[in-house]
């Protein structure tokens, strides 16, 4: 584990404080297992033997208590750090939050920059030290977004608006995936997070914006929506307004919306021969 | 005529399905083949097809568990391999399209079909024993739970060969497993698999409920109880009130798919997250109607091979009643990513955590039993020590994953299966295998081989850190669960090392089926007379082995803990004397309503995954009149009568004079 955003570092800390605080009660408990053993198997006739001894009040009150103490104490990390690790809670900084939309598809992800007007598939790029908004949708089945290196994870549902703020204070390349299983291309599902200078990150926004593409709701979102495996990387230089807020009203609004929704079945269906594809 | 199912269902072109068909063919037909030479058919639709017997349920229950047990490991091994082959750009041997039913099937069978048959299975031949029953309170109930058990897991070995098993994980989680998104029958199979056997549970659940708490000898009050029946009690009231939760979820999971209704879907108002809420709603209870068994067996065992009584019984109970309550208010845990605030996850991490207290209370209970007694290193034993240490290493990773803010990394990665399988092997495993060795000579009146025993063990121990401690640590590197493929190399070595670990489990898994051969060919040398092999201390070591259909000639009188033991320890000591006078002992007939009403409803099931309605309605019908037919039957009894009941036990204190 080399976590390279302020979240992960964070996690990784109390996944080893509260793994050392365990081993206060895990390590005697082994040790006295053991030595218990050892120590009156029963050719050892020498050791004491009380065969009808089965009650003592000070041993009572350690067994209740030694864990008690220490749950106690990982009771109160735990309430402090739900809070502070929450992941719908903004990361203070004095950068301004970038917002950028993960959409969970069969098997991608599509990336909307609302601010930018931009939209990427399986490519995700955000400047080291800002604070990113990250809100997490679905547009198939439950997926769930996590860059590992970055810290937590969050699911995506159809139309359900959850997030989760992440912040890079490394640049480099760190890889993302759905970490909940989507079905067949679902191990695929992966995608490259780079971690940029602000300058690169501008660079990479203007490159996008050369794309010929673009991603309006609903009738590009319908194309993109069929199921692929191991999609290529995809730029589109113009998004419809509130494209994360149409995806997830179209499930609100009666039948789901627009026909994509109803045409999925036979896509996946279908999707055999592009895995096949993909697998040579 | 055949609704869906048409030829094209067989997966022909699937070397490895129609290979393990055709072994299962092979076999099956040569098991066929023998009962028919033998003329064993007779007996066995008298003696055990349509036994009521508790003991022989239970039997039959363990059996089917441990083929099963096969069936699902044959699957680990499976992904394993997977795993171990496809990295970085490796398709390994096993497609997408393979390897999403093997892990759905692995998880299924594993915890529906092998885990809980051995818990049930040893609830069954134990509690009345222990509790001084002659039976259940339902016996013809009994012996429906096992049959409906049996169609469920007969559904699951059909789609092995005709059609597919759900390519959706273990839970099915909607919408995944709706029919937009698994149009197939794979899905249909997991619903009516876990319905039929899910009833079946639901009612063994009710009997041995009333039974413990009806049924119990004279002077056992419930404080007197022996642990394992306490958490056979605990047990069961999580059955009732949680089986009832899979049942409505599944229900409403069908009438999406079957009549286009919308309780899950993505549209129409739908909710996924409803889905998930229930289905760990009974998803985490059922974890402790694993758990709590087993406690019960170490319990037992540690008291019986220390020569000492159990530290702490009240505590031990109270510690179990804790855990009963506590597991019903933690569910959440299984989805702290999901979306919940910060006080919700907060409140059901710290709920959780609090389970660990009564559960670190027992572990220590069990050590200070040890602690200035004197231990006999038995199989059973040994599986007690390996468990201490396994299942405390599997707690801690418990809690770990419980701190909300750690989850949010951990959650759905390698260290989750790591974790339950640590707390599933090292805790329901080694506790059945536990009860398994030493309650057998009591089903069948000689033990089994401590060599091949204690091999098994040290396989099964070595294999399991193997197997999974490779696995914690690839967590740490991003490895996810349920990756039929992975791009880093460098995750290879260690995937090499856990299907090593697979591979030293199956020598364990070997060494069981060995135990038994080799144990049946010496039962003589092995033979145990006495009904009391170990020195035992509760009732059930009191009677014959294997005891008669009535168990016990008289019910037994008890006036403390540890009854038989107490009894023994009496000036003069326990005789097993030829009581002077016997009287009628009235007991249940046999029964063949609940295999055929369970027949129909494997046809009902089976009609309902491939839209064959006619066969539906036939299913339907033929459930109703035998049930009906059950019910206006009237000749469901009889009387074992006095002289034959002296008859069995003469034979009895025959051979017990004969050895002596």
């Amino acid at each position: 584990m080399d976590p390279s955003g302020q979240i992960g570092q964070g996690l990784k800390s109390l996944i080893i404080t509260a793994f050392g605080l365990m081993l206060i009660v895990v390590i005697p408990v082994i040790v006295m297992t053991i030595l218990f053993a050892w120590k009156y198997r029963g050719t050892n006739l020498a050791a004491k033997y009380t065969p009808n001894w089965e009650h003592s009040n000070i041993i009572e009150v350690f067994v209740w208590a030694i864990p008690c103490v220490i749950i106690f104490f990982l009771a109160i990390l735990t309430w402090q750090t739900s809070h502070s690790f929450d992941p719908h809670k903004p990361i203070a900084s004095e950068d301004e939050t970038m917002t950028v939309d993960a959409i969970s598809l069969d098997w991608k992800w599509l990336f909307i920059y609302p601010d930018e007007g931009i939209a990427t598939i399986n490519e995700l790029a955000i400047p080291v030290g800002t604070p990113i908004h990250f809100r997490v949708t679905s547009g198939t089945v439950m997926n769930s977004f996590m860059i590992p290196n970055l810290g937590s994870q969050i699911y995506a549902m159809a139309g359900m608006d959850n997030d989760v703020y992440l912040e890079g204070n490394e640049v480099g390349t760190f890889r993302g995936r759905s970490t909940h299983y989507s079905g067949e291309g679902f191990s695929e599902m992966l995608f490259d997070a780079h971690v940029t200078s602000d300058a690169d990150f501008q660079a990479w926004v203007d490159k996008v914006k050369q794309s010929p593409d673009t991603m309006m709701f609903p009738e590009d979102y319908e194309q993109v929506a069929k199921p692929s495996i191991a999609n290529p990387v995809e730029y589109f230089s113009q998004v419809s307004p509130d494209f994360y807020g149409d995806l997830i009203k179209s499930y609100k609004a009666g039948h789901g919306g627009p026909d994509s929704h109803g045409e999925h079945n036979e896509a996946r269906e279908s999707s055999m021969p592009m895995s096949a594809q993909a697998a040579e | 005529m055949f609704g869906k199912l048409s030829l094209d269902s067989i997966p022909y072109h699937e070397p490895i399905i129609m290979v393990t068909a055709a072994v299962i063919g092979i076999v099956g037909a040569l098991v066929v083949g023998l009962i028919t030479y033998y003329r064993k058919w007779g007996y066995l639709w008298t003696e055990w097809v349509t036994s009521i017997d508790h003991k022989k349920i239970g039997v039959m229950y363990f059996l089917v568990a441990l083929v099963m047990l096969i069936r699902g490991f044959a699957d680990a091994i499976m992904m394993r391999s997977q795993q171990a082959l496809a990295a970085g750009g490796a398709e390994g041997f096993l497609p997408p399209h393979h390897y999403d039913q093997i892990f759905t099937a692995h998880g299924v069978i594993m915890i529906f079909f092998v885990a809980m048959p051995m818990v049930i299975g040893l609830m069954n031949l134990v509690v009345p024993l222990q509790i001084g029953a002659r039976d259940v309170a339902f016996p013809f109930m009994n012996n429906l739970s096992f049959w409906l058990f049996a169609a469920g897991m007969i559904l699951v070995n059909v789609s092995l060969v005709v059609g597919e098993f759900a390519k959706t994980g273990w839970l099915a989680y909607a919408p995944l497993s709706e029919l937009q998104y698994s149009p197939d029958v794979g899905v249909d199979y997991w619903i009516w698999a876990l319905q039929l056997s899910g009833i079946g549970t639901t009612l063994t659940g009710i009997n041995f409920f009333v039974t413990i708490l009806k049924m119990r000898t004279q002077g056992m009050t419930l404080f007197r109880m022996p642990i394992f029946t306490w958490t056979a009690l605990c047990t069961n009231v999580l059955i009732i009130l949680s089986f009832p939760i899979l049942t409505a979820t599944i229900a409403m999971l069908t009438l999406d798919r079957y009549l286009g209704m919308h309780f899950f879907t993505n549209d129409m108002g739908g909710s996924q997250m409803m889905y998930v809420n229930l289905i760990w709603a009974w998803g985490h209870p059922e974890v402790y109607i694993l758990i709590l068994p087993a406690f019960g067996v170490f319990s037992e065992v540690i008291a019986t091979f220390t020569k000492k009584r159990l530290f702490g019984y009240k505590t031990m109970v109270w510690a179990t009643a804790a855990i009963t309550v506590l597991s019903f208010i933690v569910w959440l845990h299984h989805f702290f990513t999901m979306g919940a605030g910060a006080n919700v996850n907060a409140f059901f991490g710290i709920m959780t955590m609090i389970i660990a207290i009564p559960t670190g209370v027992k572990i220590f209970n069990w050590l200070f039993t040890m602690y200035r007694g004197r231990i006999q290193f038995t199989t059973p034993v040994l599986w007690t020590i390996g468990f201490i240490i396994t299942f405390t290493l599997g707690g801690m990773t418990g809690v770990m994953l419980a701190v909300p803010g750690a989850n949010f990394v951990l959650h759905n990665s390698l260290f989750v299966i790591a974790h339950f399988h640590n707390v599933i092997i090292g805790g329901v495993v080694f506790g059945m295998m536990a009860g398994f060795t030493y309650w057998f000579p009591k089903a069948f009146g000689f033990t089994l081989s401590e060599k091949w025993g204690k091999r098994s063990f040290w396989c099964w121990l070595v294999g399991f850190y193997l197997a999974f401690m490779p696995l914690y640590a690839l967590s740490f590197f991003g490895a996810m669960r349920r990756m039929q493929s992975y791009e880093q190399t460098e995750w290879q070595p260690l995937m090499i090392v856990a299907w090593f670990g697979a591979v030293v489990i199956a020598m364990g898994i070997a060494c069981i089926v060995i135990q038994l051969i080799v144990s049946i060919r010496d039962r003589e040398k092995n033979r145990d007379l006495t009904g009391d092999p170990w020195d035992g201390r509760t009732l059930e070591w009191s009677t014959s082995s294997p005891p008669p259909n009535y168990n016990f000639a008289y019910l037994p009188k008890v006036d403390s803990i540890d009854s038989y033991w107490e009894m023994k320890q009496q000036p003069g000591g326990f005789k097993r004397e030829l009581a002077t006078k016997f009287e009628d002992v009235h007991m249940p007939k046999n029964t063949a309503e609940g295999p055929i009403l369970s027949l129909f409803s494997l046809f009902f099931g089976f009609a309902l995954i491939w839209h064959i309605w006619w066969l539906v309605g036939l299913g339907a019908i033929g459930m109703f009149v035998t049930f009906m037919f059950r019910i206006f039957n009237k000749d469901t009894d009889y009387h074992v009568s006095a002289a034959e009941v002296e008859k069995t036990e003469r034979e009895y204190h025959k051979r017990l004079e004969m050895q002596a």
